[in-house]
């Protein structure tokens, strides 16, 4: 069936100067409940992948370099 | 597409590592260290479940010198309007303390006064048993702690699908799929322990995001569905979960935090309309009333606090359990001292924990399907809250230990497996199909439509219908990955509960627990017709089958002072003088 793609905010942002992905960090991708979170292979850097947030903040919280910041979804603010 | 098998094998399977299931693990564990145990997590056990940022306190406490086991008992039966096993509620309460000993021994820090005795607080209507943890955020690092220690097996991002049996009808381990790489995977084990949290994506909350539910999203209800497809009973689940919130905030006002500071729920005129914020189908009803009036909406009132108090209280609220509050209010420009929080009620669910629907389980963990085990918010012992979960859990891990002692397996017909492969692989299979997040919205759109109390029975007869109709559209779900997929199997699970609670409510011709079953074309509680339990189970044909069954003979019979207690919540008005 026909399909298209809807653009979409998402809460959970990521700083890239502080995010060590690309030393091999993982631990936001490792802690969300959801699995929301991903590693930009290329950029070597975490985002947000799916738009599926409880806000939970484990991401934030746990970031070894305070990379991650998590807004409440822009549904609910 | 096909999916990559792995096989694995142990001794006890603990299905969800989130508070039962981690409690579970070690006690099995400890009752028998050359058992094999694994703990299977859909997400990971770090942060995973309804306590991934931890809880403010313990709801349920029964201390010596505080409450006892029996006092508790009865309390839980008053505020579940009678339909109740007291053996299951007495085992938990009986065992309490020595739950709360053993968290204290791992670390985790309860409030206590200058002489080193807890600090109770009294929020039910007639017992004290609230015990305040403000330093609680650390509850899953107390967990992983005590895992690594009792060498747990642990198996991060693996979802759970259906319960395996043999052909004893016994459980003979699990099969799922990884959410990463998308291998399906079959466990075999002696003994299962279902640990899948509330089944919180039943409704939509009012925000219409689909992940802004009271419970952990992750929890879908999934403990339910597998329950239900390997035969077991599941009790009551027509007293649904509604919980009152922060409106568009998913936290709970926390009238448990708040409340032994003074602080306490309002209508919009600032008046206290309940005598007693402990959450009960009777209180919610209240809530729901006072929502509906001209002096709604409600409220939670902070701001005639002192501000040492208030900021006690921000302390405690914006560090644990939904820590992102603080940032909701800040969004909102509401601070507590300024003016009252305005509130709403949550979407629908099913959750042992707060109300009394889940898969029956007896005072020992079992299920009615051998060697399957079930603890925490999906098993039913009503209103059982985190304590009641470690509690359930430390049985479930300490009699499956024992049951596979005297292990008998039956054969296990390998035609299950090639089946629930079939099944899962589906969306994976045909490209191009429906996005699983559209079918579940509308699912959920549906459930809030025919299904939130007031329950009416033509609604709920409307829901089924539509319910049909979705379970076609799930036939043409498409996943274009295996996290899509984890997201497509929730959609099935999410149309099982909300099956289950069409049917459920539908069974029980009656009105009880307040708002939880609320049926406006059977408005009166009927002692006489319904004094039961309902239970629902599979059919021999799959369809789901409601019956009857008696409640069990009281251990503590009511006094007549007592028995109508949670019936008279709202605040009597003042008389007027003439």
């Amino acid at each position: 069936m026909p399909t298209a793609i809807n653009r979409t905010s998402v809460p959970v942002s990521v700083d890239d100067e502080k995010c060590i992905a690309h030393k091999g960090c993982t631990v936001c991708v490792d802690v969300c409940p959801l699995d929301v979170l991903a590693i930009d292979i290329v950029k070597g850097k975490a985002y947000m992948k799916f738009d599926e947030c409880w806000y939970c903040m484990p991401c934030e919280q746990d970031c070894p370099t305070g990379a991650v910041h998590v807004d409440i979804p822009y549904l609910l603010r | 597409m096909t999916m990559k098998l792995i096989e694995l094998e142990t001794d006890v399977l603990v299905v969800g590592g989130g508070t039962a299931g981690p409690m579970a693990a070690v006690k099995a564990k400890e009752r028998n260290p050359k058992l094999r145990v694994m703990l299977l997590e859909k997400a990971n056990v770090k942060r995973s479940g309804a306590i991934s940022m931890g809880m403010d306190g313990l709801n349920n406490a029964v201390v010596p010198g505080h409450a006892t086991p029996e006092q508790y008992t009865k309390e839980i039966t008053i505020a579940n309007d009678g339909i109740v096993n007291q053996k299951t509620v007495y085992a938990y309460a009986n065992h309490s303390y020595t739950t709360i000993q053993e968290l204290d021994r791992w670390g985790v820090k309860f409030e206590k006064d200058e002489t080193g005795d807890y600090a109770m607080r009294k929020v039910h209507h007639i017992g004290t048993y609230v015990l305040p943890m403000p330093e609680g955020h650390h509850m899953k690092k107390v967990l992983y702690r005590q895992l690594k220690r009792a060498r747990v097996d642990v198996t991060n991002r693996v979802v759970a699908t259906r319960v395996l049996t043999d052909s004893k009808g016994q459980a003979a381990g699990l099969l799922g799929f990884d959410c990463r790489s998308g291998a399906f995977v079959v466990v075999r084990a002696k003994a299962v322990i279902l640990c899948c949290g509330a089944a919180g994506r039943i409704g939509l909350p009012t925000s219409g995001y689909l992940f802004g539910t009271y419970e952990n999203p992750t929890n879908a209800g999934d403990g339910y569905s597998m329950a239900f497809h390997a035969g077991a009973e599941l009790s009551n689940l027509e007293c649904f979960q509604i919980n009152p919130l922060i409106k568009d905030y998913n936290g709970p006002a926390c009238a448990y935090v708040t409340g032994p500071f003074g602080g306490y729920t309002a209508n919009a005129r600032g008046d206290r309309f309940i005598e007693c914020d402990y959450w009960s189908g009777q209180m919610m009803q209240e809530f729901y009333n006072e929502l509906q009036s001209g002096n709604g909406p409600v409220f939670l009132k902070l701001d005639h606090l002192a501000e040492e108090t208030i900021q006690t209280i921000e302390h405690i609220l914006h560090t644990n359990e939904r820590p992102s509050r603080g940032r909701f209010h800040s969004g909102r420009k509401t601070n507590y001292r300024e003016r009252m929080i305005e509130m709403h009620i949550s979407e629908i669910g099913f959750c042992s924990g707060h109300s009394a629907s889940g898969v029956y389980v007896n005072e020992r963990a079992e299920t009615t399907v051998p060697g399957l085990y079930a603890a925490g918010d999906m098993a039913n012992v009503p209103h059982n809250y985190m304590l009641g979960a470690f509690t359930y859990g430390w049985f479930a891990g300490t009699n499956a230990a024992e049951y596979c002692a005297n292990y008998d397996g039956g054969t296990v017909d390998s035609a299950q497996i090639a089946e629930e492969m079939n099944r899962v692989s589906a969306p994976l299979r045909h490209g191009g199909g429906l996005p699983p997040s559209q079918v579940e919205y509308k699912l959920r759109r549906m459930v809030n439509d025919y299904l939130q109390p007031p329950k009416a029975t033509r609604k709920m007869k409307l829901a089924l219908e539509r319910f049909d109709e979705i379970g076609e559209d799930i036939g043409n779900i498409s996943a274009e990955n295996p996290h899509e997929l984890m997201r497509a199997m929730e959609v099935q699970v999410i149309h099982d509960c909300a099956r289950m609670a069409a049917h459920a409510s539908l069974f029980r011709e009656e009105s009880r627990w307040g708002l939880y079953h609320n049926r406006v074309d059977f408005p009166e509680r009927d002692d006489v017709d319904w004094f039961t339990h309902c239970h629902l189970r599979k059919d021999d044909v799959g369809a789901m089958s409601s019956f009857k069954k008696a409640v069990e003979p009281y251990l503590f019979p009511l006094d007549d002072n007592e028995k109508n207690a949670y019936q008279r919540l709202r605040v009597v008005a003042p008389a007027r003088t003439a």
